[in-house]
């Protein structure tokens, strides 16, 4: 009967309308839901229940990664393929490879902390249903944004919506998908 | 209220100036961007950028046909300007992953509005001094022998050579420099993406921002993804000018090796990548009308920090020549001696004079509150560092053990073209930079306004 939607979007004033709002969806059961907002909300996070990701493995493993191969490099580079002998020093000489070492593993982590982020966010993704209201351009502005998606099994369009407008936004409208 | 004051971040509110709103912090950021009016002074400055990098090219040309010969270096001098400007503008790198990395790690707030251009000078500084040690090859085409990679000649570099890890040390430090600053300004490609008109220009930040929408759950991730790669630039940041200054220690030359260099070149890297930060915010502010937001704490607490460094680096020059005189090495004493008294002496007492005397008037809260005072100071700093790395690395190198293979360095026309040229890279690249992206940071200023705060009033309610 009604056209899919996407879900609902509320608009807010403030970070602290924001907030409320959210903790407000929360403990009214809605699980899928997300906030947009110029900058990041240390509250909002507490809000949303988003404290863990697996950004910080990533990285580590990446960190370990790169600094196997830079030793691992330097040892077959040094020992193996092209070996020097000067005057019986040790072949395996470690202090020299610890720059290298240090070097390689922090550009490692350092490519694995971005393309983690990117991989986490499903980022890139230029398009996406929440573009297609027309005052979402201001929440990389002044606004914020409540989105409850209709994926949520308490989603109702029309309870839904009576729901946002008790939490006073300035505008609550449908997001086409 | 009342106990405000305790409140480290109550002084966020003095950080910018009173009576902006997110709107209008984003607006005036924006607009430098998004305006179809550029005003006169960034033609001037692009123009002066383009001009220096035009003579760059005829340097640089004139080098690929003929070689380094027609620089200055000759035996025993062979590192000459080529590695001084390198040492130099590497260093002027650093202040700007210590503002973004450091100072973030720290909770510096005030770091907020000047970090981003402070890291694209570090990508530009960067790039200006990856420039000569590549030309200082010799045959620069084949810059790519620098990396151990599997070639039919069957040789490597070697690893326990400081120049290989200087190699790898700058390279990680541009890649890391170059991912932070871009996941820095994801979010505010987006807020260009969205308000800007021309349809060109949002397909392209649209793309740039690779569709960022400002969703809590991306912040949460990306929150994590800048401590840790500020937690990851911070020990690379402090080695990246250690590597370089092992450069120097590893080899035997009187005047080079010792253990204190490390920091010691830390420190002025510091130092003059704070004098670089001035010289560039100040002009900046008043030509944008940016006095809101690059306020004079800003300016005074960069001063501040130019003090301190100056004072390490005063620190490690007694040092040097204490040491000399302590290690009864007559090598040694005679490599202090001869940087006094023997050719170099003019700029020695120079350096002293930029690096010591003159940043000693950054004590008084009359000189740190004049932008002109702190631009000049600043440019006197940038002077005296380039000094002391050209007497550092040329006076060494002129005069070490043999009297009878000494050999004094002149730098050639070709020598200073290449390094005013590199200067002209810097503008060109900083100007462009100015105009087409956001030259402060919007979302992490917005966090900065007093209206930011979530007032939690109703917990529990």
């Amino acid at each position: 009967m009604n056209k899919p939607v996407y879900g609902l979007m509320a608009e807010f004033e403030s970070p602290t309308e924001l907030v409320a709002a959210a903790r407000a969806a929360r403990e009214k059961g809605y699980r899928k839901l997300d906030a947009y907002t110029p900058f990041p909300i240390e509250e909002l996070t507490d809000a949303l229940h988003l404290h863990y990701n697996k950004l910080p493995l990533i990285v580590l493993l990446g960190g370990i990664l790169g600094g196997l191969s830079g030793y691992l490099l330097q040892y077959y580079v040094t020992v193996i393929y092209f070996p020097i002998n000067v005057a019986g020093r040790p072949l395996h000489s470690w202090p020299a490879y610890i720059i290298i070492t240090f070097e390689m593993t922090i550009l490692f982590a350092a490519i694995s902390a971005v393309l983690g982020l990117l991989a986490l966010c499903g980022l890139p993704m230029p398009y996406h249903p929440v573009f297609n209201v027309p005052r979402f351009v201001q929440a990389s502005r002044n606004r914020f944004f409540l989105c409850i998606q209709a994926r949520d099994p308490l989603f109702d369009l029309q309870r839904t919506s009576e729901f946002l407008l008790t939490l006073e936004p300035r505008e609550v409208s449908e997001v086409a998908p | 209220m009342a106990d405000e004051h305790q409140d480290p971040h109550s002084t966020s509110q003095t950080i910018i100036a009173p009576g902006y709103s997110f709107g209008s912090v984003t607006d005036q950021i924006a607009t430098v961007v998004l305006t179809k009016r550029t005003p006169p002074a960034w033609f001037l400055g692009f123009g002066v950028g383009i001009v220096l990098l035009l003579m760059f090219l005829l340097a640089v040309g004139l080098l690929f046909v003929k070689g380094v010969g027609i620089w200055g270096l000759r035996t025993p001098v062979m590192w000459g300007f080529a590695i001084t400007n390198f040492v130099w503008w590497i260093g002027i790198g650093h202040a700007g992953t210590l503002i973004s990395a450091i100072l973030l790690l720290l909770n510096q707030r005030w770091r907020n509005s000047i970090n981003r251009f402070a890291e694209a000078m570090t990508l530009f500084a960067v790039s200006c001094a990856g420039m000569f040690p590549l030309l200082h090859l010799g045959r620069p085409w084949l810059f790519y022998w620098l990396f151990p990679y599997p070639n039919t000649m069957g040789v490597q570099p070697n690893f326990r050579s400081p120049l290989v890890w200087d190699v790898f040390a700058v390279s990680t430090y541009a890649t890391v420099s170059l991912l932070f600053w871009y996941v820095g300004l994801m979010p505010d490609l987006a807020t260009l993406r969205d308000r800007t008109h021309n349809r060109f220009a949002r397909f392209v930040y649209g793309i740039m921002s690779m569709g960022w929408r400002g969703s809590a759950r991306h912040w949460s991730i990306y929150e994590t993804a800048s401590l840790l790669l500020a937690g990851l630039a911070t020990p690379l940041v402090l080695s990246v000018h250690t590597v370089v200054s092992f450069d120097f220690t590893i080899a035997i030359v009187p005047g080079w090796h010792s253990t204190f260099f490390p920091p010691y070149f830390v420190a002025g890297a510091i130092y003059s990548g704070f004098a670089m930060v001035l010289a560039l915010a100040i002009p900046l502010r008043a030509i944008y009308g940016l006095e809101g937001l690059i306020t004079e704490r800003h300016l005074e607490n960069s001063a501040k920090v130019m003090l301190a460094t100056g004072l390490i680096v005063a620190y490690a020059y007694m040092m040097e020549t204490f040491n000399a005189w302590y290690t009864t090495n007559v090598y040694e004493h005679a490599a202090i001696w001869h940087r006094m008294t023997g050719p170099y002496r003019v700029a020695y007492w120079s350096l002293i004079s930029c690096n010591i005397l003159a940043p000693q008037a950054l004590w008084f809260k009359r000189v740190r509150s004049k932008p002109a005072l702190l631009f000049l100071s600043s440019i006197v700093v940038l002077i005296g560092m380039w000094l002391e790395r050209y007497v550092i690395i040329v006076s060494s190198l002129a005069q070490d053990y043999l009297p009878s293979s000494w050999g004094i360095f002149q730098a050639t026309r070709w020598d200073w073209m290449t390094y005013i040229g590199t200067i002209g890279l810097f503008l060109f690249l900083f100007f462009l930079f100015i105009r087409l992206l956001p030259m402060i940071s919007i979302f992490e200023v917005r966090t900065l306004l007093p209206q930011a705060k979530v007032e939690e009033e109703e917990v529990g309610g």
